[in-house]
């Protein structure tokens, strides 16, 4: 068994909506496989598949080497999941929570309640809980489900955007969290709308719109796919004129200044970065703000697929049409003609397009 | 979608991992699961004894709407008029409450509450025989509130405690049964409100198209067939001859037909939808 989960093919519709037109996703044991797209892409659907929530149309998918829609139960005996919503229920406390979990998973009582006092106290819920989970905040509910998931000591763990609507500090949290179940040696596969959400934590990123994969890579290698970084510079507002000089002359490209105050410009490297940084301090340049980002899931898009914007695509299509299924409701394919052409095709029009504007 | 869970994967092939501690027999385990979500329902309803009220506070109100409004115009006397509809008061009662289980169960989907339990390796209805078995708890809430109500005014048994507790048990079977229906419209309604709303306007003809209030004979010839086939008159009739004295083999054999009718029909059309809907 080379791979923890598998997926090939797979094929969803709703009515009239194709939910996933052929989608493959894999990973191996220990890793963290990131699926990065846009609200209505088809993530949610195919974490549904691989959780014995949902039948695919077509295609095929395993985990720990049992076949989900054969084997449902067995399946579910490795799996963990953390949907889209926090799935705890309100009206029990924390406790009671993880210890009906822990009942539904066969597991003793004292064997329940010691794995359920384990948990609250790696999610930092120790004080919460004996509290109805009504009373958690986002974050803290959000915790909760993430260690709703984990009583079973699972080893796969279905993530669906488990960040979505968090803080930055309580994401931060739950990335640590993240790292530690990998740690143990759980498989994880993490579905997310943020690029640095995938960066930060996946060995491998799978980018998915409007039902297939249209990218699979290393996050190194996404990053490159996708385009270079930027250097962000908030300096001294006396001495705007001069930052943008010196960018400039490192980058060989203007800078921009998408806001007043802040500038910005594509960097080809990291030792740009380092030379930024340098003629700044030599400069002497007092800066506010000084970062290297990474593309936006935007700007990875564009790159990918050469239509801007997924975030917004998404929201339009969001409209529930008809099924109750899948809070993924997903997008119309509408310009699935022009996804025809193949994620390799689409990458190298759109290399020579950039040269071709260089 | 239904051949997802059929039969329980026999034992062939890789043996099963070693995640949750070996399985016990599939039928301990649909009961054994099915009890700890009974346990969850037991303790949201402790948490928010409120949604008792539809058992506790409005019982309560039709019986002194009915018995003081009217009893003295039908009956004659209220004391009169309370002994002949109060058994018949509690069994409608009984089977009102049955209606919340189909409520509970759309909000727990809403809330995705049941997609973690799909997620777990147990049986694919224990979260549907939980929330009805929890929902039993409040049958009982709803005939002991009204017996307890209706003595301090002045009711009285004429029987004896056993056919009491016969008549009790009556009335919550025939509301696990009823519960069924009410399961079904909970998974094919999206919004709980909505699904209160059916319930409410499905049940309302059915539950006072009977003798609780008046004898049938005083009714109108169409509305005397309705209520002679109607189930429910007949659970009340069983519920009147257990407490009060009078016939009971006649109408308790055709509550319970008619109930494992109901069930039959309507506990497999309602796991079938839970699995669609799910």
């Amino acid at each position: 068994m080379t791979y923890a989960f598998q997926a090939e093919g797979l094929v969803k519709r709703f009515g009239k909506t194709t939910a996933l037109a052929g989608v493959d996703l894999a990973a191996r044991p220990g890793t963290v496989l990131g699926v990065l797209g846009p609200n209505g892409a088809g993530k949610s659907t195919a974490v549904r598949i691989l959780a014995t929530l949902l039948r695919p149309d077509a295609g095929r998918a395993q985990v720990g080497g049992h076949d989900v829609i054969r084997h449902p139960a067995r399946v579910r005996r490795l799996v963990g999941l953390t949907g889209q919503y926090a799935s705890v229920d309100e009206s029990l406390t924390g406790t009671e929570n993880l210890l009906l979990i822990g009942a539904l998973l066969d597991l003793r009582r004292a064997e329940a309640k010691a794995r359920a006092a384990e948990l609250l106290a790696r999610f930092e819920l120790t004080e919460a809980a004996d509290r109805p989970a009504r009373t958690y905040s986002g974050g803290m509910r959000r915790r909760l489900d993430l260690a709703a998931s984990l009583v079973g000591n699972p080893q796969v763990v279905f993530l669906d955007e488990p960040t979505t609507g968090l803080d930055p500090a309580k994401r931060e949290d739950v990335w640590g969290m993240i790292r530690s179940l990998v740690a143990d040696g759980s498989t994880v596969l993490l579905t997310t709308q943020y690029l640095e959400e995938a960066d930060a934590l996946a060995d491998a990123i799978s980018v998915i719109d409007h039902g297939r994969v249209i990218a699979h890579d290393t996050p190194a290698g996404l990053k490159q796919i996708a385009g270079r970084q930027t250097i962000v510079v908030r300096p001294d507002p006396h001495r705007l004129d001069e930052t943008a000089a010196i960018l400039e002359a490192e980058t060989g490209q203007p800078a921009h200044a998408p806001t007043p105050g802040l500038l910005t410009v594509p960097a080809s490297g990291d030792a740009v970065f380092a030379a930024v940084v340098g003629r700044l301090a030599v400069a002497g340049i007092g800066v506010a703000e000084l970062a290297l980002r990474l593309p936006s899931l935007d700007e990875v898009f564009f790159t990918l697929t050469g239509h801007h914007d997924p975030q917004r695509k998404g929201t339009e299509h969001k409209d529930r049409q008809g099924e109750d299924q899948g809070e993924d409701k997903d997008r119309e394919g509408k310009d699935t003609n022009g996804k025809a052409e193949g994620f390799g095709a689409r990458l190298r029009r759109r290399r020579m397009e950039r040269r071709a504007a260089a | 979608m239904t051949t997802t869970t059929a039969p329980a994967p026999a034992h062939t092939g890789p043996p099963d991992p070693p995640a949750h501690g070996a399985a016990p027999p599939r039928a301990f385990r649909l009961l054994r699961h099915s009890l700890a979500l009974t346990r969850r329902s037991l303790i949201k309803i402790r948490r928010t004894p409120e949604q008792l009220l539809d058992v506790t506070l409005q019982p309560i109100m039709f019986i002194v709407l009915f018995v003081y409004l009217f009893g003295g115009a039908v009956a004659g006397s209220t004391h009169d008029y309370l002994q002949y509809v109060l058994p018949a008061l509690i069994a409608m009662g009984v089977v009102f409450g049955s209606m919340q289980t189909g409520v509970n169960l759309n909000d727990d989907i809403k809330k995705g509450v049941f997609d973690r339990f799909r997620s777990l390796p147990i049986p694919r209805s224990a979260p549907l025989v939980g929330s009805v078995l929890g929902d039993l708890v409040r049958a009982v809430v709803a005939f002991a509130v009204p017996i307890g109500f209706g003595y301090a005014i002045g009711f009285r048994i004429q029987t004896d405690p056993l056919r009491t507790l016969a008549a009790c048990l009556l009335m919550v079977t025939f509301a696990f049964c009823m519960s069924w229906v009410f399961v079904l419209v909970g998974m094919l309604v999206r919004e709980p409100g909505a699904v209160q709303g059916i319930s409410f306007l499905a049940l309302f003809p059915v539950a006072f198209g009977t003798n609780v209030f008046v004898p049938t004979d005083t009714l109108p010839g169409w509305l005397q067939a309705w209520v002679r086939v109607n189930p429910i008159t007949s659970l009340m009739d069983a519920v009147r001859g257990l407490m009060l004295g009078g016939p009971v083999a006649a109408p308790a054999t055709h509550t319970v037909l008619w109930g494992a009718g109901i069930l039959a029909v309507f506990a497999p059309l309602a796991v079938q939808a839970y699995r669609r809907r799910t």
